[in-house]
């Protein structure tokens, strides 16, 4: 300290200098650091510069130092996720084994599983069907307890692997024919059969004025895939209508417009996009969203 | 002022000082760095150092011996009275059982034990630092080893400062020997508090530690001795935050080990008369004969009167009072008083001792008011906990029948020794009904549900209900769970959702 004896006094309560540094009047006096203090300083420079050399540290413009050590993150998380996979591997092998009733049995590869189908789920999932199953017109809830193709574990993990009108030979086929745009009713028979059908939607309102013609026209035409009562019938694909849940709404032109120009959605066979031992996770899943048979 | 790293500065490192001519300028005041002054404490016996033997052997009783002590929690359980069991999180202390819920009461405990530092300080000072510290406790007993190898004050002193020997060779291989097992048993101790003690021993032993133990044990092996062995002082002086801000708990009226200058000064050698006279000359007690200063742990001249590296351990009352004794003269030259006590003393006036001052008081009431709180957390611990999370997506479902349908999951947790059952009834949904999501036809007005012993239940409950009113989509139901053995209960409140009417 060079200009020590230049600007610093002497205090003098303790007859010590000071540093001449001066805060509002506080003067703070010259005391040493311990050395050891300094070493221990020279030693996590010493460190540090060597941790620098060791690791990836210096950014480039484009690149970076890679560290004499060679070590790299990536790498690592890479090498952690095939250790992963490899460690899953047995059990997505068992969950593949196991039939799917039993596999609640099983409560760790029950865990498993709903690990493994909550995560398929989202991934590929949950752009139609919502993420926690509630659907949305046009895409069925599989939260609720309504299935057009049956709830079962078996009926799910089917609908799943082929698919729903997704071309492929095994999928879930059902044709609604268009009676409007195909010109197979009148307009005023669409309105009737609306109008008898809006009372399996709405039991406790009254009848509505052509209901009782088109209880005659539902029977020639809808009672074979949704059944007399309009109970539906899941071997053919034919929703049901006496229920609480409907697929493209409950409002009378919603049901008009499906009588006339159907809508008819598709879902892929997931056995090209997923492995089967996930296709059976995610019906497991589906099936304990809470409607599952 | 030179830059840092500029010669000048950088060849003071290690080597004394040139005294300025004429004037003599403390060492401390020309050296960038100061060199360690070595501290070589001689041994003494009095009333402080024996309060300060009887705390050590205590600390380091409960220390070592605490992870042995067994408690018997049934089949299955760990029967380590005091066992902070990471990796299952449960806190076990004697006859409770404590779960990260509960870290409230961690948190309230380290509230009552600062406020109570603050109180004893205020108090009496740096008891703490003086007696109880680990910092304290470890190297007083570094330092009795020390003694038993190397020799007291002047053996160790000439034996430093003496060319390398046999001797001095195996003395030192010794100490250092003593103060590695030390530390090992030390950090060895330490992770008993953590996995069950006979097992981690056994395991130790054998080779199968586990990796995380070994770590351990090594780290707190090395700090002891570095800490206790190397450190000592330094610690004190320069790395712990607490002799920065104690300043703030003390005042006048704290109890401190005080060096009595009105009747020490002027200090002087030799033997005084009945008038306290040497040579003609009037001394005050003090022979200055550095006995104080050569006892002390810290080095320090507790003469210079209060300061930050006076841990306050009396070390040189007691030292004092040898020699007073030896030269005649009143013990207690060095006791433990008030600042406000010497200075009317110095006058030659009296004052009381003023133990409540609002400082005091403040302190104790806050410790009353934490201590009760305390209290009546750790005795109102519920022992049957209900947390219900509902849904977020979706909200509700619309089913087959018409009826809404609400999922919820609710974690039961069981913090008894016992496996548990629990009703659970659903209030403020007239008509409702829940079921379980494994069985979701199942539909019943009230649950069943069994929780095994020390573990949360997780359940997806489902709720069915036809709400006649759902103005804004939403309206507040009730879960009551009643564990069916105890009758012991808890009410959680939630929302049951809809389309909006």
């Amino acid at each position: 300290m060079s200009d020590q004896n230049a600007a610093s006094e002497k205090d003098s309560v303790t007859g010590r200098t000071t540093t001449g540094h001066e805060w509002d009047g506080l003067k703070e006096l010259n005391t040493p650091l311990p050395k050891w203090w300094f070493w221990t300083f020279v030693a996590t420079c010493v460190w540090g510069a060597g941790y620098a050399i060791a690791y990836p540290s210096v950014p480039w413009l484009t690149t970076y130092f890679p560290g004499v050590l060679g070590y790299s993150q990536r790498e690592a998380v890479t090498a952690d996720v095939r250790a992963l996979e490899a460690q899953r591997a047995g059990v997505m092998q068992k969950l593949k084994a196991v039939p799917l009733e039993e596999v609640r049995k099983d409560e760790a590869l029950y865990a498993v599983a709903m690990t493994a189908g909550r995560i398929a789920f989202a991934e590929n999932c949950r752009a139609c069907h919502g993420a926690g199953g509630e659907g949305r017109p046009g895409y069925p809830a599989l939260a609720g307890d309504a299935w057009i193709w049956g709830g079962k574990l078996a009926d799910i993990q089917h609908s799943i692997t082929y698919g729903i009108r997704s071309a492929h030979p095994e999928a879930r086929v059902s044709q609604m024919p268009r009676f409007g745009a195909d010109g197979l009713l009148k307009a005023e028979e669409i309105d009737q059969v609306t109008d008898y059908v809006m009372g399996f939607y709405k039991p406790d309102a009254p009848a509505l004025p052509g209901a009782a013609k088109g209880a005659t026209i539902y029977a020639e035409n809808c009672a074979a895939c949704h059944g007399d009562k309009g109970e539906g019938k899941r071997e053919v694909g034919g929703p049901a209508l006496r229920s609480g849940v409907h697929l493209y709404g409950d409002t009378r032109a919603a049901v008009r417009a499906q009588i006339a120009n159907p809508r008819l959605g598709v879902m892929p066979a997931w056995n090209t996009r997923l492995d089967e031992a996930t296709i059976r996770a995610v019906t497991l899943y589906v099936h304990g969203l809470g409607g599952g048979e | 002022m030179a830059k840092f790293g500029d010669q000048a500065s950088m060849s003071k490192i290690g080597k004394p000082p040139q005294p300025a001519t004429g004037e003599e300028v403390p060492a401390s005041d020309v050296q960038l760095y100061a060199d360690r002054v070595r501290v070589y404490p001689r041994s003494v016996h009095g009333i402080a150092r024996n309060i300060k033997w009887a705390i050590l052997v205590l600390c380091l009783v409960v220390y070592y011996v605490t992870p042995w002590i067994r408690w018997d929690r049934g089949e299955g359980r760990p029967n380590q009275a005091i066992l902070l069991d990471m990796a299952h999180e449960r806190f076990y202390i004697f006859g409770l059982t404590y779960w990260p819920d509960d870290i409230y009461l961690l948190t309230g405990a380290l509230i009552l034990a600062a406020v109570g530092l603050f109180l004893v300080t205020s108090l009496a000072g740096r008891v703490w630092c003086g007696y109880a510290c680990p910092q304290t406790v470890w190297t007083d007993l570094f330092m009795w080893v020390e003694r038993l190898i190397e020799g007291d004050r002047n053996a160790r002193m000439k034996r430093d400062a003496a060319p390398a020997s046999l001797d001095k060779a195996w003395r030192k291989l010794a100490k250092h020997a003593a103060w590695v097992a030390i530390a090992f048993w030390t950090g060895g101790a330490w992770i008993m508090y953590y996995v069950d003690a006979p097992t981690v021993t056994v395991q130790f032993w054998t080779g199968q530690a586990s990796r995380e133990v070994c770590f351990f044990t090594a780290l707190f092996t090395v700090f002891t001795y570095v800490l206790a062995g190397w450190a000592r002082e330094q610690v004190c002086t320069y790395m712990c935050p607490w002799p920065r801000f104690q300043a703030s708990m003390l005042d006048e009226q704290s109890f401190i080990v005080t060096y009595q200058k009105w009747r020490g000064e002027p200090r002087g050698k030799g033997r005084r008369d009945a008038e306290g006279r040497v040579a003609g000359e009037k001394l005050g007690d003090c022979i200055d004969c550095n006995a104080c200063v050569n006892v002390c742990p810290t080095g320090i001249d507790i003469r210079d009167g209060v300061q930050l590296s006076c841990i306050n351990c009396g070390l040189c009352v007691d030292a004092c009072n040898e020699i007073m004794t030896k030269a005649g003269r009143p013990k207690w030259l060095i006791l433990w008083d008030t600042l406000a006590r010497q200075d009317a003393k110095a006058q030659g006036r009296h004052e009381a001792i003023h133990l409540l001052r609002p400082r005091t008081l403040i302190y104790v009431t806050a410790l009353l008011l934490a201590t009760s709180v305390m209290g009546g957390a750790l005795a109102m611990r519920s022992h049957v906990n209900l947390s219900v999370l509902h849904d977020r997506a979706p909200l509700f479902v619309k089913v087959r029948d018409g009826s809404i349908r609400n999922a919820y999951t609710l974690k039961v947790s069981n913090k008894t020794d016992m496996p548990a059952s629990f009703s659970l009834v659903l209030g403020g949904l007239p008509g409702g009904a829940m079921a379980l999501s494994d069985e979701a036809e199942n539909r019943q007005p009230a649950l069943k549900l069994d929780v095994p012993r020390d573990a949360i239940g997780t359940f997806r409950v489902l709720v069915y209900g036809t709400p006649t009113r759902l103005a804004d989509g939403s309206q507040k139901v009730g879960f009551m769970l009643r564990n069916t053995a105890t009758g012991e209960s808890t009410e959680v409140s939630s929302v049951f959702m809809g389309p909006a009417k």
